[in-house]
Formats: C-alpha cells, structure tokens, sequence
C-alpha cells in the first residue's frame, strides 16, 4: 500500500478541525470501515479535534493504523500543551464544559470510541487517545 | 469570506448546506439565516442536511440555536435530510436535537412548516 500508516497533523485553526474530519475520514474509507462506523470515528475526531484548539490552545493529532489479530482498526492520537484539565472525572461528565459548548465533546468522544483513555496534567497539557476497531 | 448561501421561496428560506463546515462558517450561518429571518419577514427555515456526513455537538447546538433564534423571531425551523448514519451517530454523542424540528427530505419540510403555520392561525404557507 502506498498510503502511509501513520499520520501526522497539526491543529491550529477551525479549518483544521475540517482537515482532520477528511484524513479521518479518509482512513477509515480505506480500512474499510463501514458507514456509520466511519461516521462514529469522525465525528469523534471532530469532538477531539475542537478541545484540541479551544482548551489545549492547538496541538497535534497522530493518525495510527493497528492490528491486533486479523483486526485492524484507527487510533487517533490528540496531543497539546495547553493548560491540561485539573479534574478528569468533572471533565468526563455530559454536559460538564468550562467553555461555552454543551460538555459533549469527551464524554461523546468515548461513547463513539471502542477504547478510549486520557492523560492530562495541569500546567503541561493533555493527550486524548482513540481507538475504533473495523 | 465563504458564506453559505440562503435562498428565499416565497416566505420561506431555504439553505442547503454542501459543505463540510468549519466552525467560523458555522456561526456565519446562524447569524445570516437570523438577520434573513427579519430582512425577508420569514414565516419558516428549512434546512437541507441531506450532503452533510457528519454532525458533531458544535453542529447539532448551531441547529438547536437556530430553531431557538427563529422562534423568538416568530419563525419555524425545520431541519431535513439526515443521513441515517448521522442521526445513529448524533444519538449515540448524546445529542438529541430536541427542540429542533426535523423531517425525512424537503417535501416533508415543507408540508410540516406549512402545518405548523396553519395550526398557530398564521394563514402562512396557504398561499403559493
């Protein structure tokens, strides 16, 4: 294959919120990922992509393909080096936001993930990691 | 600047949303369609999502913001044509549009904004 399996991206502005949605999009189109699948993975990365500019300042995203077994699948790797989250649980829940968006962002993230985990701490910035299995 | 284009039919407006819309673009959107809704005395909004692939919480709240806006503004908004994934996706985000209208594709729009016009006595959408 001549495409890549990893990507690297970086997300400054709200049109690479967009750029994001297509190089994901694109990924799960060629990993064959069915309809709704690919729609659950981007819009994740949409979701991710967004805390990325609003809160984490900008950062970088990593598009990884995996395997395990005969499974492969998408892991989607969020990084900045904002403020991070003084409170990962408060930041989990429906609903809770510190900006003025409807708290969806992590906790809609996960739901549309099969795995999902998050490292943060205050003052260094956060890394949000994905994963959607085909 | 970009813009997504409002067309006007008669007391309604009609926006057909085509691209894939970054944020800026999105809250553009609301406040032409709000502007519109006085400048053209607008009875009602339909709105075609049929060629979006993804709607995120950004997305939905602007749906949300708009059915709002239009109806302090003494207008209906109805959005149309989700794609089935995007509705199983936006549910699942834990987004339910509620107090947003929708309706299967544009005709079916039409037929409920000129229902809910004629049930609050407005008279609207009987004419052409």
């Amino acid at each position: 294959m001549l495409v890549p399996l990893t990507e690297n991206r970086s997300i400054s502005t709200s049109e690479d919120v967009v750029a994001v949605r297509q190089a994901v999009r694109q990924r799960a189109v060629d990993l064959g990922f069915n309809l709704v699948d690919q729609t659950k993975i981007v819009t994740a990365a949409s979701e991710l992509a967004r805390n990325t500019l609003q809160y984490g300042g900008g950062g970088t995203l990593l598009i990884e393909e995996v395997l395990q077994g005969s499974r492969r699948g998408i892991r989607l790797v969020f990084e900045d080096n904002g403020p991070g989250i003084p409170n990962i649980e408060l930041a989990m829940k429906d609903g809770y936001t510190t900006g003025n968006g409807l708290g969806l962002g992590l906790s809609g993230a996960k739901r549309l993930s099969n795995e999902f985990s998050i490292q943060s701490r205050p003052g260094e910035g956060t890394r949000v990691t994905i994963v959607r299995w085909r | 600047m970009e813009r997504i284009p409002i067309l006007k039919m008669g007391e309604y407006l009609l926006v057909t949303i085509q691209v894939d819309m970054h944020d800026r673009l999105a809250m553009s959107l609301q406040d032409d369609l709000t502007s519109k809704i006085v400048s053209a005395r607008a009875k009602g909004v339909l709105i075609d999502i049929s060629a979006l692939e993804m709607v995120d919480s950004f997305i939905g709240r602007m749906f949300g913001d708009i059915a709002a806006m239009s109806r302090v503004l003494d207008a209906e908004t109805v959005v149309v044509g989700m794609r089935p994934a995007v509705a199983i996706t936006l549910v699942e985000l834990g987004l339910s549009l509620s107090g947003v209208r929708t309706a299967l594709n544009i005709e079916r729009g039409m037929d409920l904004l000129r229902g809910l016009l004629e049930s609050r006595g407005d008279g609207a959408g009987s004419a052409d």
